[in-house]
Order: structure tokens, then C-alpha cells, then sequence
């Protein structure tokens, strides 16, 4: 036996005291947090603990090997950073919202079986709906009921996945799956949701630019990079993943082109990065694992500091839009030099974090001959210089004079953003400590003559294209819009199916509330209130129509009502029924 | 008695402003923003003519081509450029009310 504590716990319980914690002694209590686990963390040897019997099935708590570990490092470090960079922030929906949410991806990165992993996979969603609706903006709470939805319908696709695989293997032993049969197929789909492949991706750019400020950095960091990690683990060596990772790498580019809410354009470059990560996965070469797990360490790293200098512009200035900024860098300077050092990490510029692992995915795929997937990561490659590189400095911070003059932002976003900065630049100038902790051993070398130099032409020739385009009005102003995406198939379909429910189950409604509430209980409570005398005259009616005789109907209806009204019929209504409905039967009985 | 004014709702309330002395910053000068562009250009043609100095390993034949990185980094921005602008914007823009 261990003495430490499975790794999730410490910050889901720590969470709980914290809404009774004021000043002081929260900040410090939220800080310690995540220091405190990574101790606890370090005190685990690698192997299976923490199993507990689970209706047959053995629930592991700790899966601890190098592949968990580097993930654990990570979002512990990120955690550190976030609320670090939140601690301003009153609201007490928003820090245990944060706390648990990290807890729960530090739960599905070291849960060992398909059970426990999935409980902190819900986990997750419901604690990253509450770091969006803690915005309380209207478009907020839009954003977040259909994030919880997506992630729903995503969750029971992988729910389902599970039991199947679960009832054909025997085992809820969370390992290699790989791709084969219909349960996997839905697991595979379920992570896919959480990993924003394309067409299940709007849910991350609808939401993560419409969460608080602080929130948003907590759900740049979790949930698509353990989605990752469920790939990594469960699904390496997948085909279908090299093409799905290219066209993540490849269609958000286009978008982040165009759009005006620089939060947004962050959203779009973190599919991006992440389709550099499911690529590596596809490939599944001990190089393109190793590069897939320290891209997503890097990306975790660099794309917080991007939505952190970007947050911190959104809590100076309240604006957020590319039309709004700009000239920012005179009252700003620090945060405006940590977004360079942001935007240079993820363009992956020599002596950066992002060129140390995006170089390696991009060579396991010349090395498995895939030409075409590295002709488009290589675009890719160019794009997010351009979008994220370029753009977002330029339009914030650049550009033309907004006429904005703020306050430099507070010292503990200054201090959080600092951190994650001189982390981009360490790893970049020192990658070995980073190789050192990836899944296999390696001795892969980025700083040759010819990579440096190559990558480095790919940047400036990038910025060149940007530059003429700029100087010569091509490039597309920014413009007051949005731009729809696939979102757009929920969001004016969901509009259509509630129009046609609405149509189809109101109308179905109104009809049964008119016929069989207010229509047939009426006719028959007036027929029965003189069953005798109304089926008297019912016949009457008929005779006289078969008849022909209809000149004294009237008064022969008016004595039949007569009669009944005083009861002048010696066997009333009931016996003339009782008799009707013995004959009835009688007759049934008889055929 | 005299009713107290309303307070007034100022937006510096809600930036968080300072004085500046106006001063021109780097960039407002021309001449700055001139010399950044001109060391930009020399850096890139200084980039492009290293090409011819050093021996390349490649994987892919192409990437021992002149100037291969380079004006693949070109045309790749200036086509995202273009079909971002052209194409993709007239298919997905709409109003910022569109979903409202």
C-alpha cells in the first residue's frame, strides 16, 4: 500500500471548502491545491492502485505509467497557472467549477477502467457548463445549454460504447481498443465529440468564446487534451485518425481568417493544434506518439497564455473584437510582449515550445511516406503563423489606434501569463526536460541546420505574404459579423424541429383538449342527462326523416322531453340501459 | 430641499483608465514603422539566399529544392488568404443577429 491519495481527489475535495473561504486564506488555499496533488502525484509509483470490486468488475483509480504521467504533469502545472490568473475572480460558481473540472480530467487521465473513466468524463461536462454559464450573459447561456447538450449525446454515444465493449470483452480495463466492431466504433465517436473532430466541433467555438474570462483558460487546457489522451491510449496506430487529424489541422485556418472575436480566432487555432495531435496519433510511431503527447503539453501551455493575454485585453478594455482593438501595446506592454511570446510558441518559431513538437509529428509523417497529409500540415503549419502568429498581436495590440487607454493588467494576470511564457521559451530552448518525460524513450534532435532554417523561411515568408497583402488592401478587413458553421445545423435545425414539434405535438394537444375534453363530454353528458327521452327522440328523428313526416316533429320531441323531465316513464333511463346493454352482452355471449 | 443628482454613469467605470501623458509611442512614428518594414525585407531576402549555402537534409525530394520552404510559406498564406476572403466568407457570413 501507497501512501498517497488517488490523483484526483485532492483538487475535487479541495474544491468543496472553498465557498467558506474568504480573502487570504482562499487565494492561498486554492493555490496550494494543485501544489499539494502534484506532490502526491510525484509519491505514486508507476503501476495499477487504488482497485475496488464494482459489480464484477474491477475499478481502477490509478493507472499510473508515462503516458497518464506527462498528462498528470501537465494539467496540474496549467491548474497552478489558471487559478493563478483567476484570483480576482468573487464568484465562487467559477472556482469550483474550475477546481473540480480540473480534477476530473486528473480522474480520466489516470482511470483505469472504462467505468470510473467515464463517471469523471461527465464529470467534466458539467463542470466546464458552470465555467460557462458563470458568464451570465444571454448569449452565455445559449452557448452553454448547447455545449452540455453536444456533450450529452457525445457522452452516451461513448456510454454506449462501453457496455458493448465491456459485454464482448469481459473487461472494463481501460487499454487499447483500436478500431474494430460497433462498440468501438462508438467509443471512438464519444472521445471524438470531446476532441472536436470536424462536424462535431462547433461546440468548442461556440462556447469557449462566450465563457468568463477566467473560465475560459481552465477549458482550453482539459477537455480536448484528454480526449487526447483517451486516443492515445485506446485508439493509437488509427488510420481514420491521420485523415480526421488532417482535416482538423486544415479547415479552421479559413475561418480564423475571417473572424472578428479574437477569442474565436483563438478557439478555431486550438482545433488546429489539435488536429496536429490526433495526426501523430494516427500515425502511431513511437515519433508521432512522442510528438502528438508534447505538442498537447506545449499547446496546453501556449494556447493559455494566448487566451490569457486575450483576457486580460477583455477585463481592460470589456471589448474583444478585432474592429474594436488595436494600439493597445502603449498601455499594455507586458501583456502585448507575453502574446508575442504566445504567438511565436504556437507558429512554432526556433527556440519556442511549438517547434519541438509539432517538427516531430511533421516528420513521422514524411517518414511514413504520407505526402499528402504533410503537404497540408505543412499549410497548416503557415496558416496558424498567419491567424494566430500574426493576427491576433497585430489586430490587439497593433494596428490602428483604437483611441483605448487601460490600465497594464493586474499583477497576478501579469505574474500567471509570465509564468506560461518563460515555460514556452525554456521548453523551446531546452527540450530535453520535456523528451525526458514523453511515453518512449528519445533521442529525436529538432535543431539541425536544415529544420531551423527551413521552418524559419515557412514563418517570414508567411509574414511577408501577410504584410503585402496588408500594405496593399487585399487583406480582409475585419468585419461586425458571425460566420455560421456546423453549428448552424442544431442551432437553426434545432429551430426547425422545435417549430415542427411545436406544430405536430401542440397541435395534437389543442385537437384532443377540443374534441375529447370539451366536445364528447359535453354531448354525452347531455345525453345522458335524459338517456331515455333522447333516444327516443333520436329514433323519432330518424323515422320521421326516413319517413318523410316532419310537420309536428317538434312537438312530438317536446312531450318525449316532457315525459322524461317529470320521470313519467314507469322504468326510467336506467332500466331502458340496463336492458340494452344485457341484450348486447347476451348477444356477444352467444356468438 | 434639493434632490441629490443622480450619480452619473460614466463609462470610464467600467475600463479601467489612466492618464497618459500622449506621447507618440514607437509606432506612431512613420520613419519607425519604415525601418521595421525595411529590416523585415532584408531578413527575408538575406533567408532566401542562405538557401544556397548549406546542404540540406530532406526527406522528400522537394525539400532539397531552391527555395522550397520559402515560397511554399508565400503561397500558402496568400491562397488562405484569397479563398478566406473570396470564397469562404460570401458562403458563411451573416449579421451578428443571424441566430437571434
Amino acid at each position: 500500500m501507497i501512501n498517497a491519495l488517488p490523483p484526483a481527489v485532492i483538487l475535487i475535495f479541495g474544491a468543496l471548502p472553498v465557498p467558506f473561504l474568504r480573502g487570504k486564506a482562499k487565494a492561498a488555499w486554492m493555490l496550494l491545491l494543485p501544489v499539494v496533488s502534484l506532490v502526491n502525484l510525484l509519491a505514486i509509483p508507476e503501476g495499477m492502485h487504488w482497485t475496488a470490486a464494482f459489480m464484477g468488475y474491477e475499478l481502477v483509480f490509478g493507472q499510473i505509467d508515462r503516458l497518464s504521467l506527462i498528462f498528470g504533469y501537465i494539467f496540474h502545472l496549467i491548474s497552478f497557472i489558471s487559478i493563478l490568473y483567476a484570483l480576482h475572480v468573487e464568484d465562487d460558481v467559477q472556482n469550483v467549477a474550475g477546481l473540480i473540472y480540473a480534477g476530473a480530467a486528473l480522474g480520466v487521465t489516470f482511470a483505469g477502467d472504462f467505468f470510473s473513466l467515464f463517471v469523471f468524463w461527465e464529470m467534466l461536462t458539467v463542470s466546464a457548463t458552470f465555467l460557462i454559464l458563470a458568464r451570465r450573459t444571454p448569449a452565455a447561456l445559449g452557448a452553454g445549454f448547447r455545449y452540455f447538450m453536444v456533450h450529452v449525446a457525445g457522452g452516451l454515444c461513448l456510454l454506449a460504447g462501453i457496455i458493448l465493449h465491456v459485454q464482448q470483452t469481459g473487461s472494463a480495463a481501460f487499454g487499447f481498443v483500436g478500431l474494430d466492431g460497433l462498440a468501438s466504433i462508438l467509443i471512438f465517436i464519444g472521445v471524438g465529440v470531446n476532441c472536436a473532430w470536424p462536424l462535431l466541433h462547433p461546440w468548442l467555438t461556440d462556447a469557449y468564446p462566450e465563457a468568463t474570462i477566467t473560465g475560459t483558460i481552465f477549458l482550453s487546457a482539459f477537455t480536448t487534451k484528454t480526449a487526447i489522451y483517451v486516443l492515445a491510449r485506446a485508439f493509437p496506430g488509427t488510420e481514420a485518425l491521420i485523415w480526421i487529424g488532417t482535416a482538423m489541422a486544415a479547415f479552421p485556418i479559413f475561418y480564423a481568417v475571417i473572424e472578428n472575436d479574437l477569442r474565436r480566432v483563438l478557439a478555431y487555432s486550438l482545433i488546429n493544434q489539435v488536429g496536429f495531435m490526433v495526426v501523430g496519433i494516427g500515425i502511431g510511431t513511437a515519433l508521432a506518439i512522442n510528438g502528438a503527447v508534447a505538442h498537447a503539453f506545449n499547446d496546453i501551455l501556449f494556447k493559455g497564455l494566448l487566451f490569457m493575454t486575450m483576457g486580460a485585453v477583455m477585463y481592460r478594455t470589456g471589448k474583444i473584437n478585432a474592429t474594436d482593438l488595436g494600439g493597445l501595446y502603449r498601455s499594455m506592454p507586458w501583456t502585448c510582449t507575453f502574446c508575442i511570446v504566445g504567438a511565436a510558441s504556437i507558429s512554432a518559431f526556433p527556440l519556442f515550445s511549438g517547434f519541438v513538437s509539432k517538427s516531430m509529428v511533421m516528420e513521422a509523417a514524411a517518414h511514413g511516406n504520407l505526402r499528402l497529409v504533410w503537404f497540408v500540415l505543412l499549410f497548416a503549419s503557415a496558416g496558424v503563423f498567419h491567424h494566430a502568429g500574426i493576427k491576433i498581436p497585430f489586430f490587439a495590440f497593433f494596428s490602428h489606434d483604437s483611441g483605448l487607454r487601460c490600465k497594464e493588467a493586474p499583477r497576478h494576470m501579469l505574474l500567471a501569463m509570465g509564468i506560461a511564457a518563460v515555460l514556452c521559451v525554456f521548453i523551446g530552448s531546452f527540450p530535453q526536460f520535456l523528451y525526458s518525460l514523453l511515453p518512449f524513450a528519445t533521442d529525436y534532435q529538432p535543431y539541425t541546420a536544415s529544420h531551423v532554417i527551413a521552418q524559419t523561411q515557412l514563418l517570414f515568408f508567411s509574414a511577408l505574404a501577410f504584410t503585402l497583402l496588408l500594405l496593399s488592401g487585399i487583406y480582409p478587413a475585419e468585419i461586425r459579423s458571425i460566420n455560421i458553421d456546423a453549428d448552424w445545423f442544431y442551432r437553426k435545425g434545432g429551430r426547425l424541429f422545435y417549430g415542427l414539434a411545436d406544430k405536430a405535438c401542440n397541435g395534437l394537444n389543442n385537437w384532443g383538449d377540443r374534441v375529447l375534453v370539451k366536445l364528447v363530454p359535453g354531448l354525452l353528458s347531455r345525453f345522458f342527462d335524459e338517456p331515455g327521452g333522447n333516444i327516443q327522440k333520436h329514433g323519432l328523428r330518424l323515422l320521421a326523416g326516413a319517413s318523410g313526416v316532419t310537420a309536428d316533429l317538434g312537438e312530438q320531441e317536446d312531450r318525449i322531453v316532457r315525459r322524461s323531465r317529470t320521470a313519467a316513464y314507469p322504468v326510467g333511463g336506467g332500466v331502458l340501459l340496463a336492458v340494452l346493454f344485457l341484450a348486447v352482452m347476451s348477444l356477444l355471449f352467444f356468438l | 430641499m434639493k434632490k441629490p443628482a443622480k450619480p452619473e454613469v460614466r463609462e470610464e467605470d467600467f475600463q479601467h483608465p489612466v492618464e497618459m501623458e500622449e506621447e507618440l509611442a514607437m509606432f506612431d512614428h512613420p520613419q519607425n514603422v519604415k525601418r521595421l518594414l525595411y529590416g523585415f525585407f532584408t531578413c527575408v531576402v538575406v533567408l532566401l539566399a542562405i538557401d544556397l549555402f548549406y546542404h540540406k537534409h530532406a526527406i522528400f525530394p522537394w525539400e532539397g529544392f531552391f527555395g522550397f520552404y520559402s515560397v511554399f510559406g508565400f503561397v500558402a498564406c496568400v491562397v488562405l488568404v484569397l479563398v478566406a476572403k473570396y470564397i469562404l466568407r460570401p458562403l458563411v457570413m451573416r449579421k451578428e443577429d443571424y441566430y437571434d
